[in-house]
C-alpha cells in the first residue's frame, strides 16, 4: 500500500519583510503591512511590528498565527520577569529568551522569521537576527522574510560594517544619522516592493531612543 | 498553631505532552519538547528540515599539539544557497578553559552547547572541581544520543585542558563520541585536512600551530562555496582559552598571493611619479 501523505500542512507563508538597523543611540525596525496567503491578499493593513518591553521591539515575519503565539509566550514571560525582578527585561535578555522559546519548539518549529531591535543596557542600537529555530546573532542589520534576499544585499553595500570577529575587535554599530536610517529604510522597502509580489501596501518604521519611541507610516505600492 | 502555608505552594504542573514548566527547570534531566500529533513523524520532520534549512557547510578544526589544543573555524552560514550571514562564532565558549565549535544546524549547536555550559557549571558547584574534557564531551554525546533519529544535526568538537594535560574529543547527532588529536568537520574539512595533514608536527611553537591552522581555514573557504568569512583560531593553554587571530579570508588570500602590480600599472606609476 502507498504511502498516505498529509493534505493539510499546518503551516502557511503570510509573507512581508521586516527590516532592523541599529544605531549609536537609536534603532529602527521597520516592516510592510501586507498580510497574503498563495497570491490574495488577507489585508493590508496588518502591523508585523510589536514592543515587548520598553527597550525591545519584536518584528516578525513567515506564518502570522505563530507569530502571534509566539509573542503571547513572550509578552507572558516578560509579565512573569518583571513580576520576580521589579524591572523590564533587557533587549540581550529579550533575545536569549526568544531564542530559548524557539528551540523549545524544535521539533514543532514556530514558523517565524524573526528580526528583534532595541537599545541595550549602555543606550546603544541592538538588532538581533533569528532562524526558524532560535538561532540568533547580534548584528548592526538585519532584513528577514520575502524581500529579504532583495534588502540584505543593499544594505551590506550601505552599512557594512567590520566582523565582530575580527581581531583586534571592532564596533559593528552604523555610523549613520537616525534621520539617515530612516530614509535608508523607506529606500529599501520602496525598491523592494517592486520586486517582491508579498511586499508593499504601507510600511511601519519604529524608531527607538532612550526617551521613547516614534512610529512613522509611509504608503507603498498596492500592486 | 498550624499556620497557613498554602501561598508558598506553586501550582504544580500537569505531567504529559504539551504541558510543559521545563523553560524555568528541568535542566538535569532531559528537556522535554513539544512533539507534532502525527502519524507520519520521519517525514513531518524531512518536511520540517526543508522549511527550516538549518545553517549548513562549515569548515571547523582543532588539533593537539605541544603547547596545547588549536581551534580554529569559519563563519559563514547559508541556508540553501543564499548566505545568511558571514559573522557567526562557530567556536563557542563553554567555560573558560573548554571550547566548543560549530558544524551543523547553527540552532541545534549554539542551544546544546549553552546547555553543556549550564551542565557543567552546575557539576562544578556540585563536586567543587572542574569538569574533565572526556565528562563535558561524554554530558554532550549522551545528551544528542537521546535524541538520535529525531533530526538534530550537530557535528562538534570539545577541546579544553584539564587536569590530565589538553583534550580533544569529536561529537556528533548520532551519539558518536571520539577521542582523538586531530579533527576537521564540515563542508571544507577535506580542504583542510589536506593542508592540516601535510603541515602538522607534534613540536610546533604556538604561532607556528596558529599559522597552520589558519591557512587550513583559508584553503578551505577558497575551495568550498559554503565556507568562508573571518578564519577565527583560539589557542587552548593550561590557563584556559585566549583568541589569537580573526582575518577575513577575502584579505588572507592576498595576503598569501600577493598581486604584483602589472607591467601597465608599473609604466603608469612611474610616469605618476615624475
Amino acid at each position: 500500500m502507498t504511502k498516505q501523505h498529509a493534505n493539510w500542512s499546518p503551516y502557511d507563508n503570510n509573507g512581508g519583510t521586516c527590516v532592523a538597523i541599529a544605531g549609536s543611540d537609536y534603532c529602527v525596525i521597520a516592516a510592510d503591512t501586507r498580510m497574503s496567503t498563495g497570491y490574495s491578499i488577507l489585508t493590508r493593513d496588518y502591523s508585523k511590528i510589536h514592543k515587548l518591553a520598553d527597550k525591545a521591539v519584536l518584528s516578525s515575519s513567515g506564518f502570522q498565527a505563530d507569530v502571534k503565539a509566539l509573542q503571547k509566550v513572550l509578552k507572558s514571560r516578560h509579565l512573569v520577569y518583571q513580576h520576580q525582578h521589579n524591572k523590564q527585561m533587557s533587549c540581550p535578555a529579550m533575545a536569549q529568551l526568544l531564542s530559548n522559546t524557539l528551540y523549545f519548539k524544535r521539533f514543532f518549529p514556530y514558523y517565524a522569521f524573526n528580526v528583534l531591535g532595541g537599545l541595550d543596557e549602555q543606550g546603544k542600537g541592538c538588532v538581533f537576527t533569528y532562524d526558524a529555530v532560535g538561532s540568533y546573532e547580534k548584528v548592526g542589520y538585519s532584513a528577514q522574510g520575502s524581500g529579504s534576499t532583495l534588502i540584505m544585499p543593499f544594505l551590506d553595500n550601505q552599512l557594512k560594517s567590520p566582523s565582530p570577529l575580527l581581531l583586534p575587535a571592532q564596533d559593528a554599530i552604523t555610523p549613520l544619522s537616525e534621520p539617515e536610517a530612516v530614509d535608508l529604510v523607506k529606500t529599501v522597502f520602496a525598491s523592494a516592493t517592486e520586486r517582491d509580489i508579498y511586499t508593499g501596501d504601507k510600511l511601519e518604521i519604529m524608531i527607538l531612543k532612550a526617551d521613547g519611541i516614534r512610529t512613522e507610516v509611509m504608503d507603498l505600492r498596492k500592486d | 498553631m498550624k499556620l497557613d502555608t498554602s501561598g508558598f505552594e506553586t501550582s504544580m504542573p500537569t505531567i504529559g505532552f504539551g504541558c510543559s514548566n521545563d523553560m524555568l527547570d528541568g535542566f538535569s534531566t532531559v528537556p522535554s519538547f513539544d512533539l507534532p500529533r502525527t502519524t507520519d513523524f520521519d517525514g513531518f520532520q524531512k518536511e520540517a528540515v526543508q522549511m527550516v534549512k538549518p545553517a549548513k557547510g562549515t569548515t571547523t578544526l582543532a588539533f593537539i599539539f605541544k603547547e596545547g589544543v588549536m581551534v580554529a573555524a569559519d563563519s559563514r552560514a547559508s541556508m540553501g544557497g543564499y548566505i545568511s550571514s558571514q559573522s557567526v562564532k562557530k567556536i563557542i565558549e563553554i567555560n573558560p578553559y573548554m571550547l566548543g565549535t560549530m558544524a551543523g544546524g547553527a540552532a541545534d549547536c549554539q542551544f546544546w552547547h549553552r546547555n553543556l555550559g549550564i551542565k557543567c557549571r552546575l557539576h562544578e558547584l556540585a563536586n567543587k572541581r572542574r569538569i574533565s574534557v572526556s565528562g563535558a564531551s561524554k554530558l554532550l554525546a549522551n545528551m544528542l544520543y537521546s535524541y538520535r533519529g529525531m533530526g538534530l544535526s550537530v557535528g562538534t568538537m570539545i577541546a579544553g585542558w584539564d587536569e590530565t594535560g589538553p583534550g580533544l574529543y569529536y561529537v556528533d547527532n548520532e551519539g558518536g563520541r571520539l577521542k582523538g588529536d586531530r579533527f576537521s568537520v564540515g563542508s571544507g574539512s577535506p580542504y583542510a585536512y589536506g593542508v592540516l595533514d601535510s603541515g602538522y608536527k607534534f613540536d610546533m611553537s604556538v604561532e607556528e600551530a596558529s599559522e597552520l591552522a589558519r591557512r587550513s581555514i583559508y584553503h578551505a573557504t577558497f575551495r568550498d562555496g559554503a565556507s568562508g568569512g573571518v578564519a577565527s583560531v583560539y589557542h587552548v593553554g593550561p590557563n584556559g582559552w585566549t583568541k589569537l587571530s580573526g582575518d577575513d579570508v577575502g584579505e588572507l588570500h592576498y595576503h598569501y598571493y600577493p598581486v604584483p602590480p602589472a607591467i601597465a600599472e608599473q609604466v603608469m606609476e612611474e610616469a605618476a611619479a615624475e
